[in-house]
Protein backbone atom coordinates (compact mmCIF):
# COMPACT_ATOMS: atom_id res chain seq x y z
CA UNK A 1 0.00 0.00 0.00
CA UNK A 2 2.23 2.16 1.02
CA UNK A 3 6.06 1.14 1.14
CA UNK A 4 7.19 -1.88 3.75
CA UNK A 5 7.69 0.60 6.55
CA UNK A 6 4.44 1.48 6.76
CA UNK A 7 3.13 -2.15 6.67
CA UNK A 8 5.47 -3.07 9.51
CA UNK A 9 4.25 0.00 11.65
CA UNK A 10 0.87 -0.60 10.86
CA UNK A 11 1.38 -4.25 12.19
CA UNK A 12 3.04 -3.40 15.33
CA UNK A 13 0.54 -1.14 16.08
CA UNK A 14 -2.28 -3.62 15.83
CA UNK A 15 -0.67 -5.45 18.53
CA UNK A 16 -1.53 -2.82 20.93
CA UNK A 17 -4.20 -3.46 23.08
CA UNK A 18 -7.33 -1.87 22.43
CA UNK A 19 -6.15 -1.52 18.57
CA UNK A 20 -7.19 -3.75 15.74
CA UNK A 21 -5.70 -3.42 11.98
CA UNK A 22 -8.14 -0.62 11.32
CA UNK A 23 -7.70 1.70 13.92
CA UNK A 24 -3.67 0.92 13.27
CA UNK A 25 -4.08 1.86 10.45
CA UNK A 26 -5.74 5.38 11.25
CA UNK A 27 -3.23 5.85 14.16
CA UNK A 28 -0.47 5.33 12.03
CA UNK A 29 -1.70 7.90 9.10
CA UNK A 30 -2.40 10.31 11.14
CA UNK A 31 1.33 9.97 12.85
CA UNK A 32 2.67 10.06 9.59
CA UNK A 33 0.92 13.25 8.74
CA UNK A 34 3.38 15.29 11.40
CA UNK A 35 6.18 13.14 11.63
CA UNK A 36 8.41 16.26 13.25
CA UNK A 37 6.06 17.09 15.71
CA UNK A 38 4.75 13.32 16.80
CA UNK A 39 5.97 10.80 14.84
CA UNK A 40 9.93 11.57 16.40
CA UNK A 41 9.20 12.43 19.49
CA UNK A 42 6.84 9.50 20.36
CA UNK A 43 9.45 6.95 18.70
CA UNK A 44 12.21 8.58 21.08
CA UNK A 45 9.86 8.04 23.83
CA UNK A 46 9.41 4.88 23.60
CA UNK A 47 12.91 3.90 23.13
CA UNK A 48 13.87 5.93 26.21
CA UNK A 49 11.32 4.12 27.78
CA UNK A 50 12.19 0.73 26.91
CA UNK A 51 15.77 1.22 27.91
CA UNK A 52 14.66 3.22 31.62
CA UNK A 53 12.07 1.33 32.57
CA UNK A 54 12.24 -1.97 34.72
CA UNK A 55 10.51 -4.30 37.17
CA UNK A 56 11.17 -2.89 40.66
CA UNK A 57 12.60 -5.73 42.60
CA UNK A 58 10.93 -5.45 45.79
CA UNK A 59 6.66 -4.76 44.73
CA UNK A 60 6.99 -5.80 40.51
CA UNK A 61 5.94 -1.87 39.69
CA UNK A 62 7.02 -0.28 36.50
CA UNK A 63 9.54 2.01 36.70
CA UNK A 64 12.78 3.77 35.91
CA UNK A 65 14.57 3.13 39.02
CA UNK A 66 14.81 0.19 41.40
CA UNK A 67 13.61 0.39 43.83
CA UNK A 68 10.21 2.12 42.50
CA UNK A 69 9.52 5.70 43.83
CA UNK A 70 6.74 4.04 46.27
CA UNK A 71 8.87 1.68 47.38
CA UNK A 72 11.62 4.26 47.96
CA UNK A 73 9.25 6.99 49.27
CA UNK A 74 9.90 7.43 53.38
CA UNK A 75 6.49 9.15 53.44
CA UNK A 76 4.66 5.96 52.48
CA UNK A 77 3.73 3.39 55.72
CA UNK A 78 5.84 0.53 55.28
CA UNK A 79 4.02 -1.86 57.61
CA UNK A 80 1.10 -1.68 54.92
CA UNK A 81 1.18 -3.53 51.47
CA UNK A 82 -1.52 -3.97 49.10
CA UNK A 83 -1.01 -6.50 46.72
CA UNK A 84 -2.63 -6.36 43.41
CA UNK A 85 -2.93 -8.77 40.02
CA UNK A 86 -1.17 -6.31 38.15
CA UNK A 87 0.97 -2.85 37.51
CA UNK A 88 -2.84 -1.41 35.60
CA UNK A 89 -4.92 -2.43 39.32
CA UNK A 90 -1.83 -0.38 41.39
CA UNK A 91 -1.96 2.37 39.10
CA UNK A 92 -5.96 2.49 39.23
CA UNK A 93 -5.25 2.59 43.27
CA UNK A 94 -2.25 5.07 42.87
CA UNK A 95 -4.68 7.50 40.80
CA UNK A 96 -7.24 7.05 43.56
CA UNK A 97 -5.29 7.91 46.47
CA UNK A 98 -6.47 6.19 48.88
CA UNK A 99 -3.73 3.58 49.86
CA UNK A 100 -0.54 5.34 51.74
CA UNK A 101 1.08 1.95 52.22
CA UNK A 102 3.49 -0.02 49.76
CA UNK A 103 2.14 -2.17 47.27
CA UNK A 104 2.84 -5.60 45.87
CA UNK A 105 2.12 -7.07 42.29
CA UNK A 106 1.30 -10.52 41.76
CA UNK A 107 1.67 -10.82 37.65
CA UNK A 108 -2.02 -12.94 37.60
CA UNK A 109 -4.72 -14.92 39.35
CA UNK A 110 -4.08 -19.00 40.44
CA UNK A 111 -6.52 -20.14 37.69
CA UNK A 112 -7.47 -23.90 38.19
CA UNK A 113 -8.26 -24.19 34.36
CA UNK A 114 -6.18 -21.75 32.64
CA UNK A 115 -3.04 -23.85 34.38
CA UNK A 116 -1.48 -21.21 36.10
CA UNK A 117 -0.12 -22.36 39.42
CA UNK A 118 1.33 -20.51 42.72
CA UNK A 119 5.18 -21.14 41.07
CA UNK A 120 4.31 -18.53 37.87
CA UNK A 121 3.03 -15.76 40.25
CA UNK A 122 4.81 -13.32 41.88
CA UNK A 123 3.86 -14.82 45.66
CA UNK A 124 7.44 -16.08 47.06
CA UNK A 125 9.00 -12.38 46.92
CA UNK A 126 5.60 -11.85 48.87
CA UNK A 127 5.91 -13.98 51.55
CA UNK A 128 9.91 -12.96 51.66
CA UNK A 129 8.57 -9.18 52.48
CA UNK A 130 6.33 -10.32 55.40
CA UNK A 131 9.19 -12.39 57.04
CA UNK A 132 11.47 -9.82 58.57
CA UNK A 133 8.08 -8.91 60.81
CA UNK A 134 7.56 -4.61 59.47
CA UNK A 135 4.63 -5.44 57.72
CA UNK A 136 1.55 -5.43 59.95
CA UNK A 137 -1.25 -5.81 57.33
CA UNK A 138 -1.50 -7.14 53.39
CA UNK A 139 -4.24 -6.03 51.87
CA UNK A 140 -5.74 -8.50 49.28
CA UNK A 141 -7.16 -6.30 46.27
CA UNK A 142 -7.45 -9.39 43.45
CA UNK A 143 -10.38 -9.42 41.47
CA UNK A 144 -13.72 -10.51 42.22
CA UNK A 145 -13.49 -13.50 40.26
CA UNK A 146 -13.34 -17.60 40.59
CA UNK A 147 -9.63 -17.06 40.34
CA UNK A 148 -9.46 -13.61 42.41
CA UNK A 149 -11.36 -15.22 45.05
CA UNK A 150 -9.49 -18.54 44.74
CA UNK A 151 -6.20 -16.44 45.24
CA UNK A 152 -6.92 -14.36 47.96
CA UNK A 153 -7.47 -17.89 50.14
CA UNK A 154 -4.66 -18.98 48.88
CA UNK A 155 -2.46 -16.48 49.82
CA UNK A 156 -4.28 -16.18 53.49
CA UNK A 157 -3.35 -19.41 54.43
CA UNK A 158 0.37 -19.02 53.36
CA UNK A 159 0.28 -15.04 55.14
CA UNK A 160 -1.07 -17.19 58.27
CA UNK A 161 2.16 -18.50 59.86
CA UNK A 162 3.76 -14.81 59.54
CA UNK A 163 0.87 -13.36 61.93
CA UNK A 164 0.16 -10.48 59.69
CA UNK A 165 -3.06 -9.04 59.73
CA UNK A 166 -4.78 -9.88 56.22
CA UNK A 167 -8.05 -7.81 54.83
CA UNK A 168 -9.57 -7.77 51.45
CA UNK A 169 -11.55 -5.00 49.70
CA UNK A 170 -15.05 -4.92 50.13
CA UNK A 171 -17.54 -6.44 47.18
CA UNK A 172 -20.73 -4.76 47.07
CA UNK A 173 -23.07 -1.84 44.97
CA UNK A 174 -20.63 0.08 42.84
CA UNK A 175 -20.82 4.33 43.50
CA UNK A 176 -23.59 5.63 41.37
CA UNK A 177 -25.20 1.99 40.57
CA UNK A 178 -28.65 1.21 40.81
CA UNK A 179 -30.11 -2.14 41.83
CA UNK A 180 -32.19 -2.94 39.29
CA UNK A 181 -29.28 -3.27 37.29
CA UNK A 182 -26.79 -5.00 39.10
CA UNK A 183 -26.27 -8.79 38.01
CA UNK A 184 -27.42 -11.23 41.10
CA UNK A 185 -23.76 -12.57 41.86
CA UNK A 186 -22.90 -8.52 42.79
CA UNK A 187 -26.36 -8.17 44.61
CA UNK A 188 -25.71 -11.14 46.65
CA UNK A 189 -22.61 -10.64 47.58
CA UNK A 190 -23.34 -7.03 48.96
CA UNK A 191 -26.37 -8.61 50.81
CA UNK A 192 -24.09 -10.95 52.36
CA UNK A 193 -21.63 -8.47 53.62
CA UNK A 194 -23.99 -5.92 54.87
CA UNK A 195 -22.64 -3.97 57.96
CA UNK B 1 -10.19 -19.67 29.04
CA UNK B 2 -9.76 -16.33 27.92
CA UNK B 3 -9.68 -15.74 24.02
CA UNK B 4 -8.38 -11.91 22.62
CA UNK B 5 -9.69 -9.28 24.94
CA UNK B 6 -12.86 -9.17 25.66
CA UNK B 7 -13.64 -12.40 24.56
CA UNK B 8 -13.65 -16.46 25.91
CA UNK B 9 -14.00 -19.73 25.43
CA UNK B 10 -16.41 -21.18 27.64
CA UNK B 11 -16.32 -24.66 28.85
CA UNK B 12 -20.35 -25.54 29.22
CA UNK B 13 -21.84 -28.67 31.46
CA UNK B 14 -25.02 -29.28 30.08
CA UNK B 15 -27.58 -31.94 31.05
CA UNK B 16 -28.86 -32.80 27.68
CA UNK B 17 -25.32 -32.62 25.84
CA UNK B 18 -22.81 -32.96 28.13
CA UNK B 19 -19.28 -31.33 27.77
CA UNK B 20 -19.94 -28.54 25.19
CA UNK B 21 -17.36 -24.91 24.07
CA UNK B 22 -18.24 -22.76 22.72
CA UNK B 23 -17.13 -19.00 22.04
CA UNK B 24 -18.71 -16.16 24.75
CA UNK B 25 -18.16 -13.01 23.47
CA UNK B 26 -17.45 -10.07 25.57
CA UNK B 27 -17.30 -12.78 28.64
CA UNK B 28 -14.76 -10.78 30.03
CA UNK B 29 -16.40 -7.35 29.54
CA UNK B 30 -17.72 -5.57 32.53
CA UNK B 31 -20.75 -6.19 31.67
CA UNK B 32 -21.18 -10.36 31.52
CA UNK B 33 -17.74 -11.32 33.31
CA UNK B 34 -19.73 -12.06 36.44
CA UNK B 35 -22.08 -14.45 34.89
CA UNK B 36 -19.25 -16.34 32.85
CA UNK B 37 -17.45 -17.47 36.14
CA UNK B 38 -17.00 -20.83 37.14
CA UNK B 39 -19.66 -23.19 38.67
CA UNK B 40 -22.40 -20.40 37.63
CA UNK B 41 -25.96 -22.04 36.03
CA UNK B 42 -26.54 -20.43 32.94
CA UNK B 43 -29.44 -20.55 30.32
CA UNK B 44 -27.20 -20.69 27.30
CA UNK B 45 -27.69 -20.71 23.92
CA UNK B 46 -25.58 -22.03 21.02
CA UNK B 47 -25.57 -21.14 17.85
CA UNK B 48 -22.92 -22.71 14.73
CA UNK B 49 -23.51 -22.77 10.99
CA UNK B 50 -22.04 -26.77 11.10
CA UNK B 51 -22.40 -29.09 14.41
CA UNK B 52 -18.92 -30.12 14.33
CA UNK B 53 -17.73 -25.90 14.66
CA UNK B 54 -16.81 -24.58 18.06
CA UNK B 55 -19.59 -21.80 17.44
CA UNK B 56 -20.85 -18.90 19.57
CA UNK B 57 -22.58 -19.21 22.54
CA UNK B 58 -25.00 -16.77 24.08
CA UNK B 59 -25.73 -16.96 28.33
CA UNK B 60 -28.49 -15.59 30.59
CA UNK B 61 -27.36 -16.06 34.46
CA UNK B 62 -29.58 -18.36 36.20
CA UNK B 63 -27.85 -18.99 39.56
CA UNK B 64 -24.63 -17.03 40.66
CA UNK B 65 -23.00 -19.81 42.12
CA UNK B 66 -19.30 -18.79 42.10
CA UNK B 67 -20.65 -15.30 43.76
CA UNK B 68 -22.23 -17.14 46.38
CA UNK B 69 -19.11 -19.70 47.16
CA UNK B 70 -16.82 -17.04 46.99
CA UNK B 71 -16.82 -15.96 50.23
CA UNK B 72 -16.06 -19.87 51.66
CA UNK B 73 -12.52 -21.26 51.06
CA UNK B 74 -13.43 -24.33 51.29
CA UNK B 75 -16.72 -23.96 49.31
CA UNK B 76 -14.72 -21.99 46.31
CA UNK B 77 -12.24 -24.51 46.42
CA UNK B 78 -14.67 -27.51 46.20
CA UNK B 79 -16.67 -25.87 43.49
CA UNK B 80 -13.55 -24.94 41.61
CA UNK B 81 -12.13 -29.00 42.02
CA UNK B 82 -15.89 -30.06 41.23
CA UNK B 83 -15.72 -28.13 37.70
CA UNK B 84 -12.44 -28.36 37.05
CA UNK B 85 -12.64 -32.38 37.19
CA UNK B 86 -15.58 -32.40 35.31
CA UNK B 87 -14.21 -30.33 32.80
CA UNK B 88 -10.70 -33.10 32.39
CA UNK B 89 -12.68 -36.12 32.96
CA UNK B 90 -15.61 -36.18 30.36
CA UNK B 91 -15.35 -36.40 27.15
CA UNK B 92 -17.54 -33.97 24.79
CA UNK B 93 -20.72 -33.59 23.33
CA UNK B 94 -21.89 -36.45 25.11
CA UNK B 95 -24.77 -36.61 28.16
CA UNK B 96 -24.22 -37.20 31.71
CA UNK B 97 -27.35 -36.42 33.01
CA UNK B 98 -27.16 -38.24 36.23
CA UNK B 99 -23.47 -36.14 36.67
CA UNK B 100 -24.70 -33.43 35.84
CA UNK B 101 -27.08 -33.48 38.85
CA UNK B 102 -24.89 -34.68 40.98
CA UNK B 103 -22.78 -32.05 40.40
CA UNK B 104 -25.72 -29.49 40.98
CA UNK B 105 -25.75 -30.94 44.01
CA UNK B 106 -22.63 -30.22 45.02
CA UNK B 107 -22.61 -26.43 43.85
CA UNK B 108 -26.03 -26.00 45.93
CA UNK B 109 -24.07 -27.80 49.17
CA UNK B 110 -21.01 -25.85 49.05
CA UNK B 111 -22.58 -22.71 48.95
CA UNK B 112 -23.63 -23.09 52.00
CA UNK B 113 -21.79 -25.59 53.83
CA UNK B 114 -18.57 -24.66 52.78
CA UNK B 115 -16.12 -27.65 54.56
CA UNK B 116 -19.13 -29.88 55.02
CA UNK B 117 -20.07 -30.48 51.44
CA UNK B 118 -16.48 -32.83 51.36
CA UNK B 119 -18.64 -35.67 51.37
CA UNK B 120 -20.85 -34.21 48.42
CA UNK B 121 -18.02 -34.15 46.14
CA UNK B 122 -16.51 -37.39 47.32
CA UNK B 123 -19.67 -38.89 46.59
CA UNK B 124 -20.29 -37.08 42.77
CA UNK B 125 -16.96 -38.31 42.29
CA UNK B 126 -17.58 -41.85 43.15
CA UNK B 127 -20.24 -41.75 40.90
CA UNK B 128 -18.31 -40.02 38.04
CA UNK B 129 -15.95 -43.07 38.02
CA UNK B 130 -19.04 -45.27 37.71
CA UNK B 131 -20.80 -43.72 35.26
CA UNK B 132 -17.23 -43.61 33.56
CA UNK B 133 -16.95 -46.96 33.63
CA UNK B 134 -14.19 -47.27 36.43
CA UNK B 135 -16.85 -47.75 39.35
CA UNK B 136 -15.46 -48.74 42.81
CA UNK B 137 -17.14 -52.01 44.32
CA UNK B 138 -17.96 -51.23 47.82
CA UNK B 139 -20.83 -54.02 48.18
CA UNK B 140 -18.89 -56.69 50.21
CA UNK B 141 -15.10 -57.75 50.96
CA UNK B 142 -13.08 -58.90 47.72
CA UNK B 143 -11.44 -61.50 49.98
CA UNK B 144 -14.36 -62.59 52.61
CA UNK B 145 -17.50 -62.07 51.25
CA UNK B 146 -18.14 -60.23 54.12
CA UNK B 147 -20.71 -57.03 54.11
CA UNK B 148 -19.76 -56.52 57.13
CA UNK B 149 -16.69 -54.04 58.61
CA UNK B 150 -16.08 -52.64 55.14
CA UNK B 151 -12.75 -50.49 55.87
CA UNK B 152 -10.47 -50.63 53.29
CA UNK B 153 -10.47 -50.04 49.04
CA UNK B 154 -8.03 -52.25 46.93
CA UNK B 155 -6.09 -49.60 44.97
CA UNK B 156 -5.39 -51.65 41.96
CA UNK B 157 -8.94 -53.31 41.65
CA UNK B 158 -11.44 -50.47 43.72
CA UNK B 159 -13.43 -53.48 45.42
CA UNK B 160 -13.91 -52.94 48.96
CA UNK B 161 -12.13 -54.84 51.70
CA UNK B 162 -13.11 -55.80 55.26
CA UNK B 163 -10.84 -54.73 58.60
CA UNK B 164 -10.73 -58.22 59.59
CA UNK B 165 -9.52 -59.82 56.20
CA UNK B 166 -6.72 -56.38 55.66
CA UNK B 167 -4.97 -57.92 57.91
CA UNK B 168 -1.27 -57.34 57.98
CA UNK B 169 -1.60 -55.56 54.09
CA UNK B 170 -3.94 -52.69 55.72
CA UNK B 171 -1.09 -49.95 55.06
CA UNK B 172 -0.92 -51.10 51.47
CA UNK B 173 -4.89 -50.15 50.84
CA UNK B 174 -6.99 -47.07 50.51
CA UNK B 175 -8.86 -46.00 53.50
CA UNK B 176 -12.81 -45.99 53.34
CA UNK B 177 -14.35 -43.67 54.56
CA UNK B 178 -17.79 -44.86 56.13
CA UNK B 179 -19.83 -41.94 54.88
CA UNK B 180 -19.49 -43.53 51.29
CA UNK B 181 -21.50 -46.98 52.53
CA UNK B 182 -24.16 -45.31 53.79
CA UNK B 183 -23.25 -44.09 57.54
CA UNK B 184 -22.76 -40.49 58.54
CA UNK B 185 -21.32 -37.74 56.95
CA UNK B 186 -18.14 -38.23 59.43
CA UNK B 187 -15.63 -36.04 60.27
CA UNK B 188 -12.13 -34.01 58.34
CA UNK B 189 -10.10 -37.41 58.74
CA UNK B 190 -12.73 -39.32 56.57
CA UNK B 191 -13.02 -36.31 54.04
CA UNK B 192 -9.90 -36.69 53.44
CA UNK B 193 -9.70 -40.35 53.34
CA UNK B 194 -12.17 -40.01 50.30
CA UNK B 195 -10.95 -37.53 48.72
CA UNK B 196 -7.73 -39.81 48.77
CA UNK B 197 -9.49 -42.47 47.59
CA UNK B 198 -11.36 -41.23 44.73
CA UNK B 199 -8.61 -39.02 43.83
CA UNK B 200 -6.47 -42.14 43.91
CA UNK B 201 -8.65 -43.48 41.06
CA UNK B 202 -9.31 -40.54 39.10
CA UNK B 203 -5.59 -39.69 38.65
CA UNK B 204 -5.26 -43.60 37.27
CA UNK B 205 -8.13 -44.40 35.28
CA UNK B 206 -10.00 -41.38 34.24
CA UNK B 207 -7.01 -38.94 33.71
CA UNK B 208 -3.99 -40.76 33.86
CA UNK B 209 -5.44 -42.77 30.85
CA UNK B 210 -4.99 -39.12 29.15
CA UNK B 211 -1.62 -39.09 30.05
CA UNK B 212 -2.53 -35.85 32.20
CA UNK B 213 -2.37 -35.69 35.65
CA UNK B 214 -5.47 -34.71 38.23
CA UNK B 215 -6.65 -30.93 37.65
CA UNK B 216 -4.96 -28.07 40.00
CA UNK B 217 -7.83 -27.26 41.89
CA UNK B 218 -8.38 -30.81 42.73
CA UNK B 219 -4.51 -31.12 44.16
CA UNK B 220 -4.74 -27.52 46.11
CA UNK B 221 -8.35 -28.88 47.70
CA UNK B 222 -6.30 -31.99 48.69
CA UNK B 223 -3.88 -29.85 50.13
CA UNK B 224 -6.07 -27.33 51.59
CA UNK B 225 -8.02 -30.25 53.75
CA UNK B 226 -4.84 -32.28 54.49
CA UNK B 227 -3.68 -29.03 56.20
CA UNK B 228 -6.72 -28.72 58.14
CA UNK B 229 -7.44 -32.30 58.97
CA UNK B 230 -3.20 -31.89 60.95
Amino acid sequence: MGGPEIERLIQLFAKVPGLGPRSARRAVLKLLQYPEARMLPLAQAMAAAARAVKHCALCGNLDSVNPCAICADPKRDHTMICVVETVADLWALERSGVHPGLYHVLGGTLSALGGTGPDDLNIRPLLARVQPGDVQEIILALSATVDGAATSHFLTDRLAASGVHVTRVAQGVPIGGALDVLDDGTLATALRARR
Amino acid sequence: MRFGEGDAVATLFTEADGLFRGLARGAQSRAHAAAWQTGNLLNVRWIARLEDQLGSVMGELLHPAAALAMADPYGLAILSAACATAEGALPERQPYAAIFRGLLHVIAYCEVQGKAALPELVRWEAGLLRELGYGLDLSACAVSGSADNLAYVSPRTGRAVSEEAAGPWAERLLRLPPFLVGESDGDIAEWLDGLRLTGHFLARDVFGMRHRGLPAARVLLMEKVELAAK
